[in-house]
């Protein structure tokens, strides 16, 4: 059985369910009292479990992002909201330097059982310093897990596997995503970290698509089927551990692979996909593989600008089709 | 205090005083893959603060940070080991001497970035608050740390959240090269408290009644949910910023100045004078303390290192690490 719940709505519910079955579970986070978090994840949750798990933070992001490292080494197992992802910049030295390596560093002394909530992505003109995807900054840190959910099923199923993970998860939400309906599975269940999800089978190019993407993908995916092209969608659902396996698999099938992700170019997620895929699958590679990928510029304020800078259907559909050039579908 | 908690404090002290000199010889003679930065001179404050900590109680310290080790309880062989990046060491050879973690005694990391540990601190205090113990945790900093952001964000935060939290200042007068002098425009660092509504002391830090005092002040007052202290230990840093720090920032006046200001010997005379011990007492205190090093050194030295493939352990990424 299953219902239709938002993002928001799904996250909410791992939240309260986890929060629910383990005391030592607590959020901490700039507006998540009882304003409910700017994205309303949290709405009512203040009422439900107070203020002391249910804590508003002052403007201190590298302060409650650090405060959280130190709870989860004795035995807390907090949740930190940053809001928008663009603030991990603000606490990069506890992010990068203390909870990615403190397990490491230890010898296995410490382990740091928590997860950092942050928004991906851009929305509505908020600019540059709103509307960042840095994702890749986290998988380039070696100690970080990390997650890129595009479902509301994956959100609930993938937030309560992060919260019982005892390495520490940077969760990143996508922000157009939050309002979005899709059928959440009753009761309670994981999904597991590592295993990427394939959204639609096809046969004549594989699109590895992250978070928001996905959805653009597979609208992509139901446009050019129509002309018998038929696309793989894989969505890997968390960057570290990645599911390399059913990529490179796919790839041997489909022999062609575009990457579509909202990070920029140079350095990203993407870049590391097209990299390992090259090696890996060079010898059924009938086509270089694509990225389509955020320009390498700040993401700009005005619509235009933000539409030509964020990845496009369009652009997805131009890429597929120039590496399905002389293919028997094309 | 009574006889054995005065002699403790004078044992603790000269504890971390063989260690550190016996670290130097050490890196001298290429035993330390790293460079050391060490404690000489400023024991008085790890030693007089962890006196009044309890075994769960916990700390955060800095890249220089081996003398907080010993002072919370942590074997001198472990952290001997550890400097000289052998496997026997507190780490297993993977954190070295500035990032050092006991957790059985409390020590939940000396950190190698500058005001890094303090949020962390806030953290544990935060930690202990929710889970309803009477756990307090210190932060160990220096006077460079109480420029960096992170010191702002964590004192609002434990005094705003009444945390039990005491935050301990060394100011060695020294950041790197920098005079406290040419970095920070007030002369007692502990007037900050006031800024953050919280209690604030300034206290001698070679002084280890001094820094006793003051810590036993804060411990009580997180203990009863009063709130954080911050707590300002003035100290000299004798030694160079690191082992090879050629100090020329500084006169030889002004370093022989602080060294006359020794707070082994305070407390020795100290202790002498009240009838403690006696001249006898220190010179086997001190030889059991050097067999003691001696020992910790030769288990450091004849350690063996990590095999290379433990590079590997322990991170993140790896999916059979995954799952609890």
């Amino acid at each position: 059985m299953s219902r239709e719940l938002t993002q928001a709505e799904a996250l909410r519910e791992a939240l309260c369910e986890e929060m629910r079955a383990d005391k030592q579970i607590f959020i901490m986070g700039e507006d998540v009292g009882p304003h409910g978090g700017i994205f309303t994840v949290t709405k009512g949750m203040f009422d439900e479990f107070g203020g002391e798990r249910v804590r508003d933070t002052p403007i201190s992001e590298a302060g409650f992002v650090g405060a959280a490292l130190g709870a989860a080494i004795i035995g807390g197992r907090p949740i930190a909201e940053l809001m928008f992802g663009d603030f991990a910049a603000v606490a990069m030295d506890q992010l990068v330097n203390q909870i990615a390596k403190a397990r490491y560093m230890s010898g296995g002394k410490v382990k740091a059982p928590l997860v950092v909530r942050l928004t991906i992505g851009a929305r509505g003109s908020t600019a540059a310093q709103h509307s960042q995807s840095p994702h890749a900054w986290f998988m380039h840190t070696p100690g970080l897990y990390v997650a890129v959910p595009s479902t509301p099923a994956d959100c609930k199923g993938l937030l309560k596997t992060a919260i019982r993970n005892d390495n520490p998860v940077v969760f990143c939400e996508h922000k157009k995503l939050y309002f979005v309906k899709g059928q959440v599975p009753d009761g309670d269940y994981m999904t597991p970290f590592g295993v990427a999800d394939i959204k639609r089978q096809g046969k004549h190019a594989t699109v590895v698509a992250i978070s928001i993407m996905v959805n653009k993908a597979l609208a992509v995916a139901d446009k050019l089927a129509r002309e018998g092209i038929e696309l793989e969608v894989i969505d890997p659902r968390t960057l570290v551990p990645m599911d390399w396996e059913t990529i490179f698999k796919s790839v041997r099938k489909t022999g062609r692979l575009v990457v579509m992700d909202e990070g920029c170019f140079t350095g990203s997620v993407a870049a590391e996909i097209a990299s390992k895929v090259s090696k890996e699958c060079f010898d059924y590679l009938d086509a270089p593989v694509e990225r389509v990928c955020a320009t390498d510029t700040p993401i700009p304020f005005s619509p235009p600008l933000e539409e030509f800078v964020i990845p496009q259907e369009d652009d997805l559909e131009k890429a597929v089709r120039s590496i399905l050039v002389g293919a028997a579908c094309a | 205090m009574n006889r054995e908690m005065k002699i403790g404090l004078l044992e603790t002290m000269l504890k971390i005083r063989k260690a550190e000199l016996q670290l130097a010889v050490m890196f001298k003679n290429g035993k330390i893959p790293s460079g050391a930065h060490l404690y000489e001179g400023e024991e008085a404050i790890a030693a007089g603060v962890c006196a009044n900590l309890r075994t769960d109680d916990q700390i955060t310290s800095t890249h220089r940070g081996h003398g907080h080790c010993i002072a919370k309880g942590m074997e001198p062989r472990r952290m001997m080991a550890e400097v000289c990046a052998k496997s026997t060491g507190c780490c297993s050879g993977k954190g070295g001497t500035m990032h050092m973690f006991d957790p059985s005694i409390g020590v939940m990391g000396t950190i190698g970035i500058v005001g890094g540990g303090m949020p962390i601190a806030t953290g544990l205090g935060l930690a202990a608050k929710l889970q309803g113990t009477d756990r307090v945790a210190v932060s160990f900093f220096g006077d460079g740390a109480s420029n960096n952001g992170a010191f702002h964000e964590s004192l609002n935060m434990a005094s705003l959240w009444k945390l039990p939290v005491i935050y301990v200042c060394e100011n060695n007068q020294f950041a790197t090269s920098v005079s406290v002098k040419r970095s920070t425009p007030i002369e007692d660092i502990s007037v900050r408290a006031i800024g953050y509504g919280m209690s604030g002391v300034t206290v001698d830090g070679n002084k280890v009644d001094e820094t006793y005092a003051a810590a036993a002040d804060a411990v009580a007052r997180a203990r009863r949910g009063d709130g954080p202290t911050l707590i300002e230990c003035k100290t000299y840093r004798i030694r160079g910023h690191f082992e090879g720090d050629d100090a020329i920032y500084r006169s030889k006046e002004e370093v022989q100045a602080a060294r006359e200001r020794d707070p082994i010997e305070y407390w020795k005379n100290v202790l002498l004078g009240d009838g403690t011990i006696s001249e006898q007492d220190f010179i086997d205190l001190n030889e059991k303390i050097e067999q003691l090093i001696a020992q910790a050194a030769q288990f450091a030295d004849e350690s063996s290192y990590p095999t290379p493939e433990d590079a590997l352990k322990l991170c993140g990424g790896n999916p059979s690490l995954l799952v609890k």
